[in-house]
């Protein structure tokens, strides 16, 4: 195939090769030609969104969604002497993920402007580790030059990696006049673990713990993921009931999560009564989960194959009474931000993410929804029970810290109606089924609270995890809160970047 | 006017926090008690923690913000956090040694003022967890800095959190330089 001339990425590649055991959805073999014109037909639709790019080794894989028919596809192509074709040109987003590839796999992207290492500090203990031949280590930790600004009366404020709140590792540098912030670079990958080596060789069950730890407080989600691409791998479903309890621990996920942070983000607008507000509230919920499931963050419950927790009389009552316990609460709280102007004036139109940034980006979760990009994996695709249950995914355009919190706030009921509904609905039946030793790749698009996780597996003959890619939600709206800082105040920083609340644990890798 | 409404009605109430029962009732009223009486005498009822995260999940993270909030209230026993290693007695370490991290945790331990302790705050903390052997985790934060106490758990709960700090007050056995007794 040379040329991409079909309307739809179905009709694009119909002649292309298509690679055997990938599913649900289909992967094809590219040339380079191939891989040329995906990229040209990238620059002319906008409506095909990229959702990930990784690699195994060997080759370099790009996952695609057509917004029109809703068709998804993994276009593969095997570099040649470590080059391929970049996409950063068509796809800013694929900018950080190929600084990652060249980083973990020593693949260069032809074509990428900022070739500067990305989770690659000089600090481990090999460099291309994840290649067929890891190199030898650096001989020293990179300096990281940060892009230059120039300007009368600029100055820059370092910040982190050890921030000043209890928060996760990153480092920002601001540049600024006077209190402006004029740009915002992060640099991050300090929390980078090794997930994808780690992952390499383990069984599926010892690979899902590890999946439960991408990124804490999205840790059904991630482990949702992952069995749902270990089941497409190995050709088999979770039994009905081990999908409608996966539902029920993620929609508790959502929910203890956001109760939390719009409380926080209230809180980071030096208004701390609706932090400590909501933290009674999630409190309740971590609560109720470790009564009904043994783990207050629900760690470990979900298993490739099923889940590991039931849902008995006992728990349904539990959790109902939760549910209806913390609708008046949680409308009080919701009531007292809609009075505050005071609170409104630093929530609104601050740090705008325009539409048209958010759609170039594919951002999903509260920052896409709260600027017009209404994707939600539990729609589209869409994965059971959801195709089942009725529930509104609240959007908005404005794209300011106000949107985002409007957003979470119509998730919070959304969550709270899903719950009931699941109970009512829960299907009897086993609670998970055994998975079958064979080889194959699955892929899998899970909604976490903050956005759609893709997740990749290869497993061998044996049924190993061969590799597993997991590309967090974050990686697509790190860099869109780069956009949303400028022209704001440095004082506005914490209470922006906590409306974003992006991962660093899950897009560190 | 909800707000005022609702302060207004919350005066009324007790506070929110989970109560102090009898001497004999439940791990965390008991660990209350002892922190309580610990504090006063080694550190005259206060504690700063830094809290550093060497490469977690974020779930650590996350049961920190529980013990410092209402339902918990780790203040209400003296004990605060502090935004800076320099206004702290001890560092409450997170993750694995990430090597990425490890200089940062360093300078941090050094910018912390004598007499300081480590509590190395989860299993990952503990020996590098799930992540250790990798090429990208040095094992547990003990490769950085020395570890006074390690509060197992995965996430460890905000009670054994709570526990793990008495632990701490008890085994430092108020030696100035905190490294007589370690556990």
């Amino acid at each position: 195939m040379t040329a991409m001339d079909g309307r739809s990425l179905t009709d694009c590649l119909k002649g292309a090769r298509l690679i055997a055991h990938h599913r649900p959805w289909p992967r094809y073999q590219l040339d380079e030609a191939g891989w040329r014109a995906m990229i040209d037909r990238l620059a002319v639709s906008s409506d095909w969104r990229l959702l990930g790019l990784w690699a195994d080794g060997v080759e370099v894989h790009c996952a695609l969604h057509d917004d029109v028919d809703a068709s998804i596809a993994v276009l593969s192509m095997t570099p040649t002497d470590r080059r391929f074709p970049s996409l950063s040109a068509v796809r800013p987003s694929a900018i950080r993920l190929e600084r990652a590839l060249a980083d973990l796999y020593g693949f260069e992207a032809e074509g990428l402007k900022d070739k500067r290492p990305w989770l690659d500090h000089g600090r481990w203990s090999a460099t291309r580790p994840l290649s067929l031949s890891p190199g030898k280590p650096a001989d020293a930790p990179f300096t990281y030059p940060f892009l230059a600004v120039e300007g009368e009366g600029l100055h820059q404020i370092p910040v982190g990696p050890v921030h000043a709140g209890i928060i996760e590792p990153g480092h920002f540098r601001f540049t600024c006049t006077g209190e402006t912030i004029v740009r915002l670079e992060e640099r991050l990958g300090y929390t980078h673990k090794g997930v994808e080596g780690a992952m390499a060789g383990r069984t599926v069950m010892e690979a899902a713990r590890l999946a439960g730890r991408i990124s804490g407080d999205s840790t059904v989600a991630y482990a949702i993921a992952f069995a749902r691409a270990v089941e497409a791998a190995a050709d088999t479903q979770a039994p009905p009931r081990a999908d409608w309890i996966r539902a029920l621990l993620a929609e508790l996920e959502r929910l203890s999560n956001h109760l939390m942070d719009i409380g926080a983000v209230c809180n980071d607008a030096a208004f701390p009564y609706l932090l400590a507000e909501g933290m009674v509230l999630r409190e309740r919920v971590l609560s109720a989960n470790q009564e009904c499931f043994g783990h207050r963050l629900l760690m470990d419950c979900v298993i490739p194959g099923g889940v590991t927790v039931d849902v008995t009389r006992e728990t349904t009552a539990r959790l109902r009474a939760l549910v209806d316990g913390l609708r008046l609460p949680f409308k009080k709280l919701v009531n007292i931000y809609d009075d505050l102007a005071s609170l409104q004036d630093r929530t609104v139109s601050t740090g705008v993410v325009s539409p048209a940034l958010a759609h170039r980006f594919g951002a999903g979760g509260y920052v896409g929804r709260a600027s017009s990009h209404g994707n939600d994996a539990r729609k589209e695709p869409g994965y059971p029970p959801y195709d089942e249950l009725d529930f509104a995914v609240p959007v908005r355009p404005e794209g300011d810290v106000n949107a985002r919190l409007w957003v979470r706030i119509g998730e919070v009921r959304a969550s709270l109606s899903l719950i009931g509904a699941i109970l009512d609905a829960m299907p009897g039946g086993a609670l998970s089924r055994p998975i079958p030793t064979r080889g194959g790749e699955g892929m899998a698009l899970v909604e976490s609270f903050r956005g759609e996780i893709l997740m990749w597996v290869r497993l061998s003959e044996t049924g190993r995890v061969a590799r597993c890619h997991p590309r967090d939600p974050s990686w697509f709206q790190w860099p869109l809160l780069e956009a949303a800082i400028e022209n704001n105040i440095v004082a506005d920083f914490p209470l922006i970047n906590k409306s974003f609340n992006c991962s660093y644990s899950g897009s560190d890798l | 006017m909800s707000l005022f409404r609702q302060l207004f009605r919350q005066l009324l109430h007790g506070p929110r926090a989970i109560p102090s029962p009898g001497p004999d009732g439940g791990a965390l009223a008991h660990l209350a008690e002892r922190l309580d009486q610990q504090a006063r005498v080694k550190l005259g009822r206060s504690l700063s923690i830094r809290a550093v995260d060497a490469g977690s999940c974020n779930a650590c993270e996350l049961e920190i913000h529980a013990v410092c909030g209402p339902t918990y209230d780790l203040e209400r026993f003296g004990i605060h956090f502090v935004a800076s290693p320099r206004h702290a007695d001890i560092l409450l370490v997170t993750g694995p040694l990430c090597a990425n991290m490890s200089e940062a945790l360093r300078r941090t331990y050094n910018a912390t003022p004598d007499p300081k302790w480590v509590v190395a705050m989860g299993d990952c903390a503990a020996d590098g967890g799930l992540f250790a052997g990798g090429y990208a985790v040095q094992g547990g934060i003990g490769e950085a800095v020395p570890v006074d106490l390690v509060i197992p758990g995965c996430p460890p709960t905000p009670e054994a959190l709570l526990s793990g700090l008495l632990a701490l007050l008890e085994t430092a056995g108020g030696t100035v330089g905190g490294k007589a007794s370690r556990s």
